[in-house]
């Protein structure tokens, strides 16, 4: 019964706190960044937020970033594939494809 | 196609939606018509000129003098035209560019034709404007080996050419950005014509022969060149390493200007129109014929360090080799653009 207890408790906690986290889907569709049908050029999440940024097109992509703020390379990956990067640390991260360099996107973590 | 997708958040309920979107993409490749295909081919507009460069007549005119000017090198033999000569595809004929005191360059002279299309300048993609390309071969050491400076004052002392820049950047003088300028307007109207491709594109069947158009299916299906070269110009304004045979030392390509591991060894995918005039063929002149580029993807390319994983052996026969070369060949203009050498002010 207790330990029940403790695994309700541990769902929740981790129900709360992803509900506070928020995963925001960029897609790149045409070599474009594009956000619920959107096309968009830049994008502020919170510290702690992730950001999946998932191949809609029918080449690879290969996202990065070398901002001061945070740096990542997510390699390069396929159709319909997604990866994810999490922002912890408020500024501006300045994100671009590296095979494809006029995809380029700013992201504010606040 | 635009994604309208609502949900944002959570795997589990984007994942269904994904599928199906799939699910009708794959349905809607098999019933494309063929003619949806060509509408992605047109002609599209070149990149915009800045705004302190709209295209006028005196600009054009005054690049088109400075182009085919020697006197703009240090030696005052070498123009911009010796390397991007309108008789070879603008481009050299050579493997790597022969610059200042017949230095051999380490990559070879693409063709300045369609660079207003592009967003990025150079093989490494180095500059994204043809204003910002143009001072890079004046002052390069191995290029036309000039000191801007000299330039200047030389150009200053030429009588001739006082009335093409008035006429062209009123109130300007003559300075760096005013030549980049004029050079890059010039460019801006070194456009390809019709091929026979084109003609097609527009909906004369009769301008393809069928191997061509076999070629053209090979081309967007089973030899997956339309991954990389898609579009009117059949370039992506991207950086690929397509596993060429090295010799010597490796350049890094677009390495150099984003140290990113994907693109070790990469560079900006070319046209492929005009290739009738513009061998031999890659950054580095690494093959002579078309044929012999096609074995190379055939075969996947070499297993180098960067190597795009878009690279994989295509197992092409040899009919299907050759359609591709004849497909090729049709994206050559059916009377190319020439050029007659302007006389140079005195
Ligand atoms: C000595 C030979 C030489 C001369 C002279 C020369 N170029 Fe080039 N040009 C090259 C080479 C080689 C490259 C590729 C260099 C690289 O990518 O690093 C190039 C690249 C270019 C490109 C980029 C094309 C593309 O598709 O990326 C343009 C535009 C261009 N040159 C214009 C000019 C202009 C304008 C001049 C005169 C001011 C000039 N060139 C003089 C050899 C030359
Ligand atoms: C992975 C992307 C990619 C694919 C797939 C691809 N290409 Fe290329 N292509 C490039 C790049 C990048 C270059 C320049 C490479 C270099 O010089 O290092 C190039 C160069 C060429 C050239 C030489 C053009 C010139 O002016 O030098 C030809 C011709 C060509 N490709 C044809 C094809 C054909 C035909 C196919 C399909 C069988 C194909 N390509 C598939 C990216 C690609
Ligand atoms: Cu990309």
């Amino acid at each position: 019964m207790k330990t029940r207890f403790y695994a309700l408790f541990a769902t929740l906690a981790l129900t709360i706190s992803g509900a506070h986290a928020d995963d925001v889907i960029v897609d790149q569709i045409d070599k474009t960044f594009v956000i619920d049908g959107t096309e968009v050029e830049s994008l502020t999440v919170s510290a702690g937020d992730s950001v999946s940024f998932r191949n809609s097109d029918p080449f690879f992509h290969n996202i990065f970033s070398l901002s001061a703020t945070q740096i990542f390379d997510l390699g390069s990956y396929p159709s319909g594939e997604s990866r994810s990067v999490s922002f912890d640390k408020p500024g501006l991260v300045e994100v671009e494809c590296a095979i494809h360099p006029d995809m380029y996107m700013t992201i504010e973590v606040e | 196609m635009r994604l309208n997708n609502r949900a944002l958040s959570g795997s589990e309920c984007t994942r269904p939606s994904v599928w199906a979107l799939l699910f009708v993409l794959s349905v809607m490749n098999l019933s494309v018509p063929a003619l949806a295909g060509r509408a992605d081919y047109q002609r599209p507009d070149i990149q915009p000129p800045p705004a302190n460069n709209q295209t006028t007549e005196a600009r054009v005119a005054l690049g088109r003098v400075l182009f085919f000017d020697p006197r703009l090198s240090g030696s005052n033999w070498i123009s911009c035209a010796t390397c991007h000569n309108p008789a070879v595809g603008w481009a050299d004929g050579l493997a790597t560019g022969i610059g200042h005191n017949m230095t051999t360059l380490s990559r070879a002279s693409p063709t300045v034709l369609n660079t207003a299309y592009n967003k990025f300048q150079f093989w490494d993609g180095r500059v994204r404007s043809l204003e910002a390309q143009a001072l890079g071969p004046i002052v390069s050491d191995t290029e036309m080996h000039q000191d801007m400076d000299e330039l200047i004052e030389e150009l200053k002392a030429i009588e001739g050419y006082r009335p093409l820049f008035d006429a062209a950047y009123p109130g300007e003088g003559i300075s760096a950005s005013v030549i980049s300028r004029a050079l890059a307007a010039y460019e801006r109207t070194l456009l390809t014509t019709d091929a026979p491709f084109d003609l097609w594109v527009k909906g004369d069947d009769s301008a393809l022969s069928d191997a061509a158009k076999r070629g053209f299916a090979l081309f967007e299906g089973k030899a997956r060149c339309s991954v990389c070269h898609h579009g009117f110009n059949f370039q992506d304004d991207g950086f690929h390493n397509i596993g060429l045979p090295s010799h010597g030392e490796q350049d890094p390509g677009r390495y150099a200007v984003r140290p990113i591991r994907a693109v070790m060894g990469a560079f900006k995918t070319p046209t492929l129109r005009e290739l009738a005039r513009t061998a031999p063929y890659m950054h580095n002149g690494a093959y002579n014929t078309l044929r012999e580029v096609i074995e190379h993807y055939n075969s996947g390319g070499e297993p180098v360090e960067g190597l795009s994983p878009m690279m994989q052996p295509l197992g092409l026969s040899t009919q299907e080799i050759d359609d591709l070369v004849v497909f090729l060949d049709s994206l050559n203009s059916i009377n190319p653009l020439t050029e007659t050498i302007p006389v140079l002010p005195q």
